[in-house]
């Protein structure tokens, strides 16, 4: 094929690169933005209550951030975060809802914590242990969506419901499981046998971090990674720009997404809690939505979201003692900070109309 | 063992209808929202805002009416938020919906802390209306005829939307803003304003059945006290193929479950609740993959209005 | 000569959207008791007008005047205040309420509705102008043509004066067709003034009283009623094709366009066979196709848009499938096999719908270049995506076909319609083809890429591929295609050879005469 411009006659270069940093810059404020205006609308409820907003964010930077303990806190509570975001962002890239992220992670939770402690019995050791137990919940996991998959698949009938039901229903099983099933019997509070310190998710490098961080930062970073770099997550991302095609990606994308909660549910177990306490949900399902919206489901930008929140989290769970304002503010900020983010986004896709 | 026992039944029945309540007027709130195209996942955080601005008010002013209807406003304020998010600046209905009970559920816990973590106030029994003649019924007289005015209202707006839903020109508006928006629009009716207007109501009906929860079903405000309802009232909806009686079927149902564990112990029966709670969500699953329903969702549901959008 | 008003006159009407004229400076007038027929080819500005007298679209300059007085149509419900109902192709209705439903959804919201009363109406109204509307039937169980039956009892229940039909005839079978042009006539005997918009030949001589042809945003002649009675059958229609394919103008750049020169290799045996290929669809099916494309050679497939050659296309490239018939590509039988393999065999398809089926929107303009080939060496080893290859690949097919980026990772959906078009042609034509069929490439471009993209079209055809070039603009065909077959009704209904009597009788067998 010959040059284009030497037949037409046109100089200019085909690809017109502008200023990279201008660019840079743009990005960052179209997700900080956000950030910000969100932190003033809730700095000026907490005003309304009679609270200092800024000795109160600076109270929870420095707990959840500047101590030791609470940095090691805010990064271990990463680890389980991380893994269902991993599994949000697969579902919603492929155009699909699964809102079920609660059942699965608790039934990953319960399997997980059953299994450790029996096969620690039987003389097993730990790292084998951990791993199994690891498997165990990720299959666990994505058999729980398997219905949900199913019913998408055969009928197109709305995910939303069938996950939220599975969710449900996975709550209430896995409440059955540890009250009746797995029970520990050497203790008062209805709870699965506890795991051993020892028996646990090694901590890092003599810290008191968990290597739960490890395998959600693994997690993120490969379904970012597959997402962006490899045929299939490609493939994925073809049929999630498609309605119509969503309904052909379904079993495995569910499968895969659930799968990942429940390795959430595990990590928890065995790199923070050690048991499963009967009636215990700490609901991390619905809350990371907002967080991955918020990253645009890019895998980094969610790795900074999920430290955030993280660290608002165990700092506010400090606060909470100590200055006297409940950690449910946490919950307000994540609201806020995505409706926010909603608007802007609308404002940014007028502006390209009216350019046009 | 008799199952039939008074005391059982009696307190089977009961139980159905303190829980039942809410979620009959949550589900027919999303009912209409949806029927109009709004998919409201909000609703969690409707009944929150209803239940804890209700219990506020009732406790304030000492009195159950003001109460409820502190909780239907709260209910469509938070529906009005979602209207214009949604409806007026078209933005992801999931999203919104996501955020409005996340935000629901931090704030209203926030302010039961602020106001009433030291003192947890209680509020006093309910008045009931005996139907006269009724109520005298054995074994269910007491239970369904002498209740709160709420519980009656709340029932008897079911044949109310159905009528308006079937025998009015309001029903015919919802039902084309949510199925073809654009013949309405060629009609010459606001389709947006239609919309926002079911959003609001079922924002009010959200947020009564959040106070009804707060101050006759437990006599107080608890954060996330909705456990869930709100889901299942979208839930409940979406099954019920734009018909409100099946709304009130299913809440009966899932009210039973919910109370069958306290009547089970009357028996002397100890069934956790856990076991019991799964059964109304294994019912459904099994409805769904035997029948296969399309849960018949209006066509424009979901997706915000355009007008000329081709 | 009627010295009656105009019940409507539309003056120096002009719209203009983002890189087109739809209508430039149209003068319009509706009489009663007249079915005004506007006909032009897609792209020539009927809709844009009715739109704006239906109160969809606002006139950047001109003016309407009704009954006398001039009026601003600002929304659907000012028209139908104004008398003014319209039909469209597709149905108004709300497919889960009955007739009456949807009939008594204009009026105020407190108000019972008044089933009955609109019931007793409609069987009124229905039975004046011979029609069978059920109103208590829904109106999803309705078919097309019962739909539009209704909508028109309805404009007349509103009391409109003027009836658009916008290509309502689009969908619906000929018979019913026919059922809706009879009851054009009744209506126009009882006093109503109709606009009829179509692009069917046929349907205007058969049903029309005044026609008035649109072309490229303007209009370029009317027939009165007087001179349509005049005529005959077969002068009428020669008048309307000449208007219609700007015959007239054409005659003097007869000799000019003798200059085209040709690649096709005549003593080659042909790359792309079509043998006796029929395709199912509801709305036009396809029969008896007959083909044969030689290297270098480019084969214009012309007429009117709707009759086919959409299906056509599809079967070829193995997105829908053929219900008989054989397709050869190289020799090697190719019916039974995959859209992937086709594609691999050196069979691209240029599609119409860039946006929807073309490309992703979202995605980039790298990644669209490789959509049919996800997972292919050497831009994917193992899966693993080959950043490095892809970037130089999509930086030389960038650059060779000139598209615009502002950025290379801008989503595709944000260029302009050319960019879009110069992406999807650096896709289909990249890999040596050796059959491609392009469809209305250049349809929504400016001059400039119209240019480049004809261009592109010969290259392919130099470079020995052969080229089906599927298009409604009939200067295009000429421009570039050797043969040209016109296909009507879901068939080829013959083949001339591009030489100076092409127009004409390309003219002739698409307007129906043999």
């Amino acid at each position: 094929m010959n040059s284009q411009s030497e037949q037409t006659g046109l100089s200019s270069p085909a690809v017109v690169l502008p200023s990279w940093t201008k660019v840079w810059l743009m990005r960052l404020a179209y997700s900080v933005l956000p950030l910000l205006i969100a932190l003033a609308i809730t700095g000026s409820l907490l005003l309304m209550m009679g609270v200092n907003p800024l000795k109160y964010y600076a109270y929870i930077v420095r707990k959840g951030l500047f101590t030791p303990s609470g940095l090691a806190a805010t990064l271990t509570r990463m680890g389980p975060l991380l893994l269902i975001a991993a599994s949000l962002i697969v579902a919603f890239r492929a155009g699909l809802w699964n809102l079920g992220g609660d059942g699965q992670f608790l039934l990953g939770a319960v399997t997980s914590s059953a299994l450790a402690p029996a096969l620690i019995g039987w003389g097993v050791p730990v790292w084998l242990t951990l791993l199994l137990a690891m498997l165990a919940a990720v299959v666990v996991g994505a058999i729980w969506a398997l219905l949900p998959g199913l019913l998408k698949a055969w009928q197109n009938i709305n995910e939303i419901i069938t996950t939220m039901m599975m969710s449900f229903l996975g709550i209430s099983l896995a409440n059955v499981l540890v009250k009746l099933v797995f029970c520990d019997p050497n203790t008062t509070v209805p709870q699965t046998r506890t795991l051993p310190w020892e028996d646990r998710l090694p901590a890092l490098f003599g810290s008191n971090i968990s290597s739960g961080l490890l395998i959600g930062l693994v997690a993120i970073l490969a379904v970012h990674w597959m997402m962006t770099r490899s045929a299939f997550g490609l493939q994925l991302r073809v049929v999630g720009a498609n309605p119509q095609a969503a309904i052909h990606a379904g079993i495995p994308v569910f499968a895969l997404s659930a799968a990942l909660a429940g390795l959430g549910g595990a990590v928890e177990i065995m790199g923070v809690q050690g048991n499963v306490r009967a009636d215990w949900n700490p609901a991390y399902g619905l809350v990371v939505v907002p967080l991955v919206f918020l990253a645009r489901f890019n895998g980094f930008g969610t790795i900074a979201f999920v430290f955030l929140f993280s660290m608002l989290s165990i700092g506010s769970e400090s606060a909470a003692r100590r200055m006297d304002i409940p950690n449910h503010f946490t919950l307000v900020t994540v609201a806020v900070l995505m409706l926010v983010l909603g608007l802007t986004e609308c404002v940014e896709q007028r502006q390209r109309q009216k350019k046009g | 063992m008799d199952l039939f026992t008074v005391g059982f039944l009696t307190s089977l029945l009961l139980g159905a209808v303190i829980a039942g309540v809410p979620l009959l007027l949550a589900g027919l709130g999303e009912q209409l929202s949806e029927k109009a195209g709004v998919l409201n996942i909000g609703l969690e955080g409707m009944m929150l805002c209803g239940g804890y601005l209700g219990f506020y008010v009732a406790w304030q002013s000492q009195s159950m009416g003001f109460g409820l209807l502190a909780g239907a406003l709260g209910g469509g304020l938070t529906g009005a938020l979602m209207a214009l998010l949604c409806v007026w600046w078209r933005l992801n209905q999931i999203v919104v919906g996501i955020a409005i009970t996340l935000g629901a559920e931090g704030a209203t816990a926030l302010l039961h802390y602020f106001q009433f973590s030291r003192t947890y106030p209680r509020l006093g029994n309910v008045d009931s209306w005996a139907i006269p003649g009724l109520h005298q019924i054995p074994l269910v007289g007491q239970v369904l005829f002498n209740q709160p005015l709420v519980v009656y209202l709340a029932v008897l707006t079911v044949p109310l939307f159905a009528w308006i839903y079937r025998s009015t020109l309001a029903g015919l508006y919802l039902q084309a803003a949510g199925d073809k928006p654009a013949a309405l629009d060629a009609a010459g009716i606001n389709v947006l304003r239609t919309r926002t207007i079911a959003v609001v109501i079922t924002g009010m009906f959200a947020g009564l059945g959040g106070a009804f929860m707060s101050q006759i079903g437990a006599g107080i405000f608890v954060p996330f006290m909705t456990q869930g309802n709100g889901f299942i009232g979208i839930v409940l909806a979406m099954l019920a193929r734009g018909k409100p009686l099946w709304v009130l079927a299913g809440a009966l149902l899932f009210g039973c479950c919910l109370s069958m564990t306290t009547a089970l112990q009357v028996l002397g029966i100890d069934v956790p609740t856990d076991v019991i709670q799964m059964l109304p969500f294994i019912a459904v699953m099994l409805v769904l993959l035997l029948f296969g329903r399309r849960a018949s969702l209006p066509a424009a549901l979901g997706a915000p209005y355009v007008r000329g959008a081709r | 000569m009627s010295d009656i008003a105009p019940v409507l006159s539309v003056k120096q009407i002009t719209k203009r959207f983002p890189g087109i004229v739809a209508n430039d400076q149209v003068d319009f007038a509706l009489w009663p008791g007249e079915v005004h027929v506007l006909l032009g080819e897609n792209g020539a500005g009927k809709s844009t007008l009715v739109s704006m007298l239906a109160g969809l679209l606002q006139p950047d300059e001109g003016s309407i005047t009704l009954a006398g007085e001039q009026q601003s149509i600002h929304s659907p419900q000012r028209a139908l205040d104004l008398g003014i109902g319209t039909v469209f192709q597709h149905s108004m209705m709300v497919p889960s309420l009955s007739v009456v439903d949807n009939f008594v959804l204009g009026e105020r919201w407190w108000k019972r509705p008044p089933r009955a009363r609109f019931a007793q109406e409609i069987a009124r109204v229905s039975k004046e102008i011979g029609v069978q509307v059920n109103p208590y039937a829904t109106a999803g169980s309705l078919s097309l043509g019962e739909q539009q039956q209704a909508e028109i009892v309805r404009t007349l229940l509103r009391g409109s004066r003027v009836l658009i039909l916008d290509e309502a005839t689009a969908m619906l079978t000929p018979q019913n067709a026919s059922e809706l042009g009879q009851l054009m006539r009744r209506l126009v005997a009882q006093g109503l003034a109709v606009v009829f918009i179509t692009h069917k030949l046929n349907e205007a001589l058969d049903w029309g009283d005044r026609i008035s042809v649109l072309r490229l945003g303007r209009k370029v002649g009317e027939i009165t009623p007087d001179s349509l009675r005049a005529l005959s059958r077969e002068e009428a229609t020669r008048r309307v094709v000449q208007l219609m394919f700007n015959l007239d103008a054409a005659q003097s750049r007869e000799a000019e366009h003798r200059e085209r020169s040709s690649s096709c290799q005549h003593d080659a045996s042909p790359v792309l066979e079509i043998h006796a290929l029929e395709v199912n669809d509801a709305l036009m099916p396809v029969s008896r196709i007959e083909l044969r494309i030689r290297p270098g050679e480019i084969i214009g497939v012309a007429g009117i848009d709707g009759n086919g050659q959409k299906q056509l296309a599809e079967a070829i490239a193995g997105q829908r499938p053929l219900s008989s018939g054989r397709i050869w590509l190289d020799g090697t039988s190719i019916e039974s096999d995959s859209i992937g393999e086709r594609r691999r065999r050196g069979l691209r398809y240029v599609t119409d719908n860039r946006l929807g089926e073309g490309t992703v929107g979202t995605f980039p303009v790298a990644t669209n270049l490789l959509l049919k080939q996800i997972g292919d060496p050497p831009f994917w080893r193992n899966g693993i995506e080959q950043t490095a290859a892809i970037a130089e690949w999509s930086r030389v097919r960038i650059r060779e076909y000139d598209i615009r980026v502002p950025q290379t990772d801008t989503p595709i959906g944000k260029l302009s319609g050319g960019n879009i078009q110069k992406a999807v042609l650096a896709r289909e034509l990249g890999g040596t083809p050796r059959a491609v069929i392009f469809s209305k490439p250049t349809y929504g471009l400016d001059l400039q890429n119209i240019r480049s993209t004809r261009r592109r079209i010969r290259e392919t055809a130099e470079s020995g591929s052969a080229v089906m070039l599927i298009s409604t603009d009939l200067e295009e065909i000429l421009e570039l295609a050797d043969r040209i077959a016109v296909m009507s009704q879901g068939q080829i209904v013959g083949v001339v050879e591009n030489d100076p009597r092409a127009r004409s009788r390309v003219g002739e067998l698409m307007s129906g005469v043999h």
